[in-house]
């Protein structure tokens, strides 16, 4: 009876996620103005921190970059019914893969270091989600419980490793010695420095182009190949995929290595693209965030490189505005990210069911003044 | 018909009219029902039927039009203003807490506080005594879940009795029910007809309106196509204003020319998903270019069989041989490649993914067969190329295969299944229920689609809880009743009544058996 209000596919993909965004922007600038700062002024601030020079937004994409990868990770394993929480452990895992093949490989060639470091960041991420996923194909332990179990698992094993065994030695912070410049996933603004463009330094490098490509890599797969059918078929209904001979515990397996494959995507931007060494909590949170990034992106690559640019935007432009503005501080930051992914994560369906009636309402309005133009 | 004395009608609509987009759900429909009777309203799945209904309870409002409940125009909002006018509505699917007692449903309809006990003894007496004067027999303490359908539903009418209804719309109220629950509601509406009620029965089964309405109204493509005194029309009559030309009730069917044994069941057992035991070692052939019925009342191991048979359940003894083969063990997958095919019972559950294109479903359990891609990728033109084929050829509407599935009807969505199972060129099909939920002009048409299969030389297992649908198609009949085979008899000797005492658990006299 109250099942969810149909909207025609365009304002589904953006005129809901606008309007969310537009008040949780609303409901923000509230607080802005409760602060004592101006709203108008706090807002002009964060777009510019994030979009005005070119630098800043070589910094928003990189944010975006790991958004990107965690999205898509989230949404692969959406589409197989699954709901991946352990995104933050995988690519804390799947960093510490890339990690070990760019400290390893110091004397060789790029070509060869900087490839390894994609596998195994991949494959180590896929590694930290084979566990849940087996669990849950083999035993039916439920993969939300399992995937956060890891999550807290991947925290205490990187703390452990970096504090006595990856250390460099002499130091006091759990950090790894840097790696070398092979090492390095190649800066943005330095190929286009080669093509010769000059643009301001960032830490956005090619992760960011191997981001995109996962995403392209997604949607072949999920939609235009017979795995990806009967993953979508499996997530969808898991009863016609036993009817249509398909085996339910494998699509779990293969769905969840991919996912966290792609997770552990957001260690190859953090390490080898911007830190170029191992350190304690890099993910920083960007596991939990492609939630929302994959549900505000519709669970579809295009979507979902678009919603990570405006969180990475929300993230570089909310830096930016509580280091202008000394009475927003970095916590009312989080709280305006924490308002946007209420409103267009959680809370989008409140705004559903008005919007429906009032498109519904200008179409048969538009409709009348035809017909009457007519007579 | 009758000379009665001009009454003000109980429900009078009064060009009620409702799009939905390009969708034209009802057009000016005008019609009124009598107080005291029980008016049909008869239509095709797509014809308006529920918009309608929806209408009167106040779940959706109409563009134009008025409506007038006991002579008093109304203009519902909300479900809650036709309850209070006194409309009681039962859905097809229940709106019941399956996890609470049938009291505690009471009560929550209520909207009465549970919270004491005096407050509960006084609802327990009220409700009972409702129950006594309706001749509802319910089990107040009972968990709904666990109480059979045709209680469910009773429990439902209460409920809106409860709410002091005076006009009841019931919305399919059999599709749920065997023959005998199907008995006992039609004696319970024609107890309330004469205790003064209006029940308002939407069905799209035939036979029903000609046992217990008074007065029918005929709907197609949103309008009214005729009013009629149910006295006064046979169900041919009804049948072809529904469709709208006239329609065969009976497949035209010549003799069957049975061959080579193609499916095989020896000592096949089963349980269903706790582990009760279902089918209890049964045996049978079905043979090319022969149909074979598979009749009983439902619940009786017919479905179990069926998904033994098509490998998405594992069989617990016995073997199952596909062209002289065992594949037992084999998964569904592999019994595809062997050449069978399954028309599942529950269409929505197992046999479509609503969410999905027509086309994506077009290749369910056929997304591995080299014409629909190259290598591991999939094609999408060809895809949409074989929907397009498929909708054409067993007349699909709309023929869009980018429609999501769920937007279909039950009847077209019935008929891309049906193409699907029959374009993957099976030796042995397995039709389960192939007319459930299904209009009578695509009856129709699917059963048309398993005879001709049938003389093309192809196997087929029907199995089917509608009698006329077995007597109509099947060439021989075995019945099913707790999970073994009670008989078995060629179609020229099977009648309702031998079949009903099959059915019914009574074995055939000694000396047919051998």
């Amino acid at each position: 009876m109250s099942a969810p209000a149909k909207l025609p596919r365009w304002a589904d993909l953006v005129l809901l996620p606008a309007v969310s965004l537009a008040a949780a922007l609303l409901l923000s600038a509230g607080l802005v103005a409760v602060m004592g700062e101006s709203p108008v002024t706090a807002l002009r601030l964060l777009f510019a921190g994030a979009f005005g020079t070119g630098d800043a937004i070589g910094y928003t994409l990189y944010y975006a970059t790991n958004f990107i990868f965690t999205g898509l990770a989230v949404a692969v394993a959406y589409h197989a019914g699954l709901f991946n929480i352990g995104a933050e452990g995988q690519a804390y895992i799947g960093g510490l893969g890339v990690g070990l093949v760019c400290l390893a490989g110091g004397s060789w060639p790029a070509w060869v270091v900087l490839p390894l470091a994609v596998a195994a960041g991949a494959g180590f991420g896929a590694a930290w989600a084979f566990i849940p996923a087996w669990l849950q194909a083999r035993r039916g332990s439920h993969v939300v419980i399992t995937t956060i179990m890891f999550n807290f698992i991947a925290a205490a094993l990187m703390t452990y490793l970096l504090v006595n065994v990856l250390i460099k030695p002499g130091q006091q912070s759990p950090e790894s010695r840097e790696f070398g410049a092979n090492a390095v996933l190649p800066a943005v603004h330095g190929l286009l420095a080669k093509l010769g463009f000059e643009v301001a330094a960032s830490p956005l490098n090619l992760a960011f182009g191997i981001a995109l490509a996962a995403g392209g890599l997604v949607w072949v797969l999920l939609w235009r190949t017979r795995w990806g059918y009967r993953l979508r078929v499996a997530g969808a209904n898991p009863a016609a995929a036993v009817y249509a001979g398909i085996n339910p515990g494998r699509i779990t397996i293969g769905a969840m290595l991919l996912s966290g494959a792609l997770a552990g995507g957001l260690g190859l931007n953090e390490l080898a693209g911007s830190q170029h060494r191992i350190l304690l909590d890099f993910p920083g949170g960007a596991g939990f965030v492609g939630i929302a990034v994959a549900l505000m992106g519709r669970n579809h690559p295009v979507g979902i490189c678009a919603a990570a640019v405006l969180f990475g935007a929300l993230y570089q432009g909310g830096s930016q505005l509580s280091f202008d503005l000394p009475r927003i501080n970095r916590d009312l930051v989080v709280v305006i990210q924490g308002l946007v992914i209420l409103f267009c994560g959680a809370m989008e369906n409140v705004w559903r069911g008005p919007l429906a009636a009032l498109l519904a309402r200008l179409r048969v309005e538009s409709r009348e003044s035809r017909g009457e133009s007519q007579k | 018909m009758s000379v009665s004395p001009e009454r003000v009608p109980a429900l009078d609509l009064r060009g009620i009219d409702k799009r939905f987009g390009p969708v034209h759900a009802n057009r000016a429909v005008s019609f009124a029902v009598r107080a005291g009777t029980i008016h049909g309203l008869i239509g095709e799945n797509g014809a308006g039927k529920s918009t309608l209904m929806n209408i009167v309870y106040g779940l959706q409002s109409p563009d134009a039009g008025t409506l007038l409940v006991q002579g008093r125009e109304v203009h519902f909002r909300h479900p809650r203003e036709a309850i209070a006018a006194g409309i009681g509505m039962v859905h097809q699917h229940f709106m019941l807490v399956e996890n609470f007692t049938a009291l505690e449903n009471l009560l929550l309809a209520d909207g009465a506080a549970a919270g004491s006990a005096a407050g509960r003894a006084a609802a327990r007496e009220k409700w009972d005594r409702l129950a006594l004067d309706h001749g509802l027999d319910v089990p107040l303490d009972a968990v709904v879940g666990e109480l059979p359908v045709g209680v469910q539903q009773r429990l439902e009418i209460l409920k809106a009795l409860g709410r002091k209804a005076e006009i009841l719309v019931l919305d399919e109220p059999t599709a749920v029910l065997t023959p005998a629950e199907a008995t006992q509601l039609f004696q319970l509406l024609g107890r309330l007809r004469a205790q003064g009620k209006t029940v308002i029965l939407v069905t799209h089964k035939l036979r029903e309106i000609m046992a217990v309405t008074d007065r029918v109204t005929v709907m197609r493509q949103g309008a009214v196509v005729a009013e009629l005194d149910t006295a006064a029309t046979s169900l041919r009559e009804l049948a072809e204003k529904m469709v709208g030309r006239s329609v065969l009730l009976q497949v035209e069917k010549g003799p069957g020319f049975p061959r080579e044994v193609l499916l095989e069941v020896e000592q096949l057992a089963a349980s269903d998903d706790r582990g009760v035991p279902r089918v209890k070692g049964i045996s049978f052939q079905v043979r090319a270019g022969e149909i074979v019925g598979i009749a009983g009342v439902a619940g009786n191991g017919q479905s179990e069989l069926l998904e033994t048979l098509a490998g998405i359940r594992t069989p617990t003894g016995g073997a199952i041989r596909l062209a002289g083969r065992d594949v037992a063990g084999d998964d569904p997958a592999q019994r595809r490649r062997l050449g069978l095919a399954h028309v599942p019972e529950d269409r929505l559950k197992l046999g479509v993914v609503a969410a999905f294109a027509a086309e994506d479903n077009l290749i369910l359990g056929q997304q591995e067969r080299p014409e629909f891609g190259r290598g591991v990728l999939l094609d999408r033109r060809a895809i949409a190329a074989g929907c397009r084929q498929a909708m054409a050829e067993y007349d699909v509407r709309p023929g869009d295969p980018r429609l999501r599935l769920g937007a279909f009807s039950g009847g077209n969505q019935q008929k891309l299944v049906m193409a699907r199972e029959i374009g993957a060129g099976p030796q042995v099909l397995l039709v389960g229920q192939p007319t459930r939920g299904v209009d009578i002009g695509a009856i129709e048409f699917i059963h048309r689609r398993l005879v001709a299969l049938r003389d093309a030389g192809k196997a087929v297992l029907l199995v089917s809880v509608e009698l006329d649908e077995i007597l109509g198609l099947a060439d021989r009949i075995l019945v099913m009743n707790g999970g073994e085979i009670m008989g078995e008899l060629p179609r020229a000797e099977a009648t309702e009544e031998k079949l009903g005492l099959l059915m019914a658990g009574v074995r055939a006299e000694a000396g047919h058996e051998d």
